[in-house]
């Protein structure tokens, strides 16, 4: 039994507010496994403010690789391996069965939990964890991300965080906002009457840079998220935007442009020193570092249309990577580096596109949705994030990287635009 | 004077002959007669007045015509978005004349500043709608300066595609927020 205590990053700063943003699963995978999440067991004189049994339902089934058990179809409610009949989950259809109970620890709570193989009739995980009583959220989605990850191979990323823009229909007002990666738990992080854009993790998660056109002009900006403080980082005469981290944390990618001529530039962040790494007379922009810390994606359109880039840091040379289509634009790179997704247009339809990069294979993941844009790749490489147009509202939606997986998170009103996707927290 | 006398003294021997003429040869001929009296007349009269008319008439034709292009400058001044095409960054010749008449007012009020707001529609990527926005702006200050405008008096800003004009994924709409937007912060 392994019981850890969870460390949750503190959000100090910025309102709490309802979720605005709620996950609808629109696609599965058709090999995904059935799992029947039974309401945890909780013996406190007072019901719970969140239902963690819920809340693991809710996150296995949003990634596609689970299809969940409604509990109104349950014929028992076992908290206990010793009260399980098989039979009754056999009966259902069932692969995995998950079973947990809630107790009170220390002014928090705890969780122990068991996932169980039906056909084989015994437990595969049983663990044990605790956190604050204000935790119930993320002692869910660490239990979600444990049960993922044994069962799948892959890490869960249903801890991460994400941030994103809403903005009203008459944009006159552009909210930063930070949330989980299911949308729960919205919080303002930054809120301006001039647009927000092109938000950007450090690869510690603990800061975010974005663009704000606050004084008139694009410029970049860093905030802390525990502290809410923010600091001005490029400033340039002209435009600033793009920013980027290289995966070590240690250098900023970013796109200024004075007189209509945008370039890739590479500031040291030790020493703020910025160093020029184009100077194409067409738009360079949309810089991404790739996973070796040397090379940068960035979006060209030194051939006529937008196509993507690889630019060498260390001898300044570029290398085409997109041939296929007009438009292709704002690459983002799976965490193992193997993919890379990008906007793929062709005429008036923008698609979110992978591309393998070793052998050029390129695949268009989404066809349902429209004006698809800001793709944003989940830290454990299997979900791409993005926002898209639907009814003249901006919504996010998400596809696995592979298209087989896909879920919508519409707001309740304005137009929710530019997600980033964080790194996993630790 | 002398000359003028002389003239009229020419028109009145003129008419006599001609209504002499007139009296000889029917109606035609008297409508003919009459029409070129008449002519001669006022040709007369001009040449009487010759320089109080033309400078009075001068005077006044200018003020018109001052007004008038007052009007029409103002007209083109009131015209402060440009449209593009997609992927575009030209300007397009229907909004020429608008331009020139900024550039125009810029040349001649050294202490007028614009700000060009450069945008894109929505499609394709906020960034690089950012550049594509931006390129259009720098279009505009590039045809204003041509004109006579000064770099100092224009600051050019790109909102890519965050702010449109209008709402909606219609062509119609696309164009709309295909623009620059040329907006004063003094006179």
């Amino acid at each position: 039994m392994v019981t850890r205590v969870l460390l949750v990053l503190a959000i100090l700063f910025g309102q709490a507010a309802h979720a605005e943003l709620v996950i609808e699963v629109t696609q599965g995978r058709q090999s995904a496994l059935p799992i029947a999440v039974v309401p945890f067991e909780w013996n406190g004189a007072l019901g719970l403010p969140e239902d963690i049994g819920s809340i693991v339902n809710n996150d296995l089934g949003s990634s596609g690789y689970f299809r969940t058990l409604d509990r109104s179809l349950m014929l028992a409610t076992p908290h206990t391996p010793e009260e399980v009949k098989y039979v009754d989950w056999q009966r259902l259809k069932q692969d995995y069965l998950v079973v947990g109970q809630i107790t009170s620890d220390e002014g928090g709570y705890a969780v122990e939990f068991q996932v169980l193989d039906v056909h084989q009739q015994r437990t595969l995980i049983h663990h044990r964890v605790k956190g604050a009583a204000t935790q119930l959220r993320d002692l869910a989605h660490y239990i979600s991300d444990h049960i993922f990850g044994q069962l799948t191979g892959i890490p869960g990323v249903f801890s991460t965080k994400m941030v994103y823009v809403t903005t009203n229909r008459e944009r006159s007002r552009f909210n930063l906002n930070f949330a989980d990666a299911d949308g729960a738990r919205e919080q303002l992080i930054f809120r301006s009457d001039q647009p927000i854009l092109s938000p950007a993790w450090s690869p510690d998660g603990k800061k975010v840079a974005y663009v704000s056109f606050e004084n008139g002009q694009s410029e970049i900006y860093f905030q802390e998220l525990a502290t809410g403080q923010r600091e001005k980082v490029v400033a340039w005469d002209g435009s600033n935007s793009g920013p980027s981290f290289s995966p070590d944390g240690t250098k900023l990618a970013f796109v200024h442009s004075r007189l209509g001529n945008p370039d890739i530039y590479v500031m040291d962040l030790n020493t703020r020193k910025a160093e020029r790494l184009t100077s194409h007379y067409g738009i360079d922009t949309e810089p991404q570092w790739m996973v070796d810390g040397r090379h940068i994606l960035f979006t060209s359109s030194r051939a006529g249309g937008p196509q993507i880039y690889k630019l060498d840091t260390v001898d300044s040379s570029v290398e085409r990577v997109t041939f296929e289509g007009r438009y292709n634009a704002r690459a983002r790179m799976t965490a193992d580096g193997r993919k890379m997704v990008y906007v793929h247009g062709n005429g008036d339809q923008f698609h979110i596109a992978s591309q393998d990069m070793e052998s050029g294979r390129v695949r268009i993941l989404t066809r349902d949705t429209n004006l698809d844009e800001s793709p944003s790749v989940a830290p454990n490489g299997s979900m791409v994030i993005y926002a898209a147009t639907e009814k003249d509202r901006s919504i996010l939606a998400a596809v696995s990287v592979d298209g087989e997986v896909k879920f919508r998170l519409p707001s309740r009103f304005g137009d929710v635009r530019e997600p980033a996707w964080s790194p996993i927290l630790n | 004077m002398q000359k003028t006398a002389l003239y009229k003294a020419l028109g009145i021997a003129f008419g006599a002959l001609l209504v002499t003429a007139c009296a000889n040869n029917g109606d035609l001929e008297e409508g003919a007669g009459a029409a070129t009296t008449a002519t001669e007349q006022q040709a007369n009269e001009a040449a009487n007045n010759a320089t109080t008319a033309v400078d009075s008439a001068s005077l006044q034709g200018q003020s018109l015509v001052s007004d008038a292009e007052k009007a029409a400058q103002q007209a083109l001044l009131d015209v402060t978005v440009f449209y593009f095409d997609f992927d575009q960054s030209s300007i397009k010749e229907s909004g020429k004349a608008a331009l020139s008449a900024h550039a125009a007012y810029l040349a001649s009020n050294s202490g007028a500043r614009i700000v060009l707001e450069g945008h894109a529609d929505e499609r394709g990527t906020p960034e690089y709608n950012l550049a594509l926005g931006e390129r259009r702006a720098i279009a505009v200050r590039q045809f204003l300066m041509a004109k006579g405008a000064s770099a100092s008096q224009i600051k050019v800003v790109s909102f890519g595609e965050e702010k449109p004009a209008v709402t909606g994924s219609s062509s119609s709409a696309y164009a709309k927020n295909r623009r620059v937007e040329v907006k004063y912060q003094s006179r």
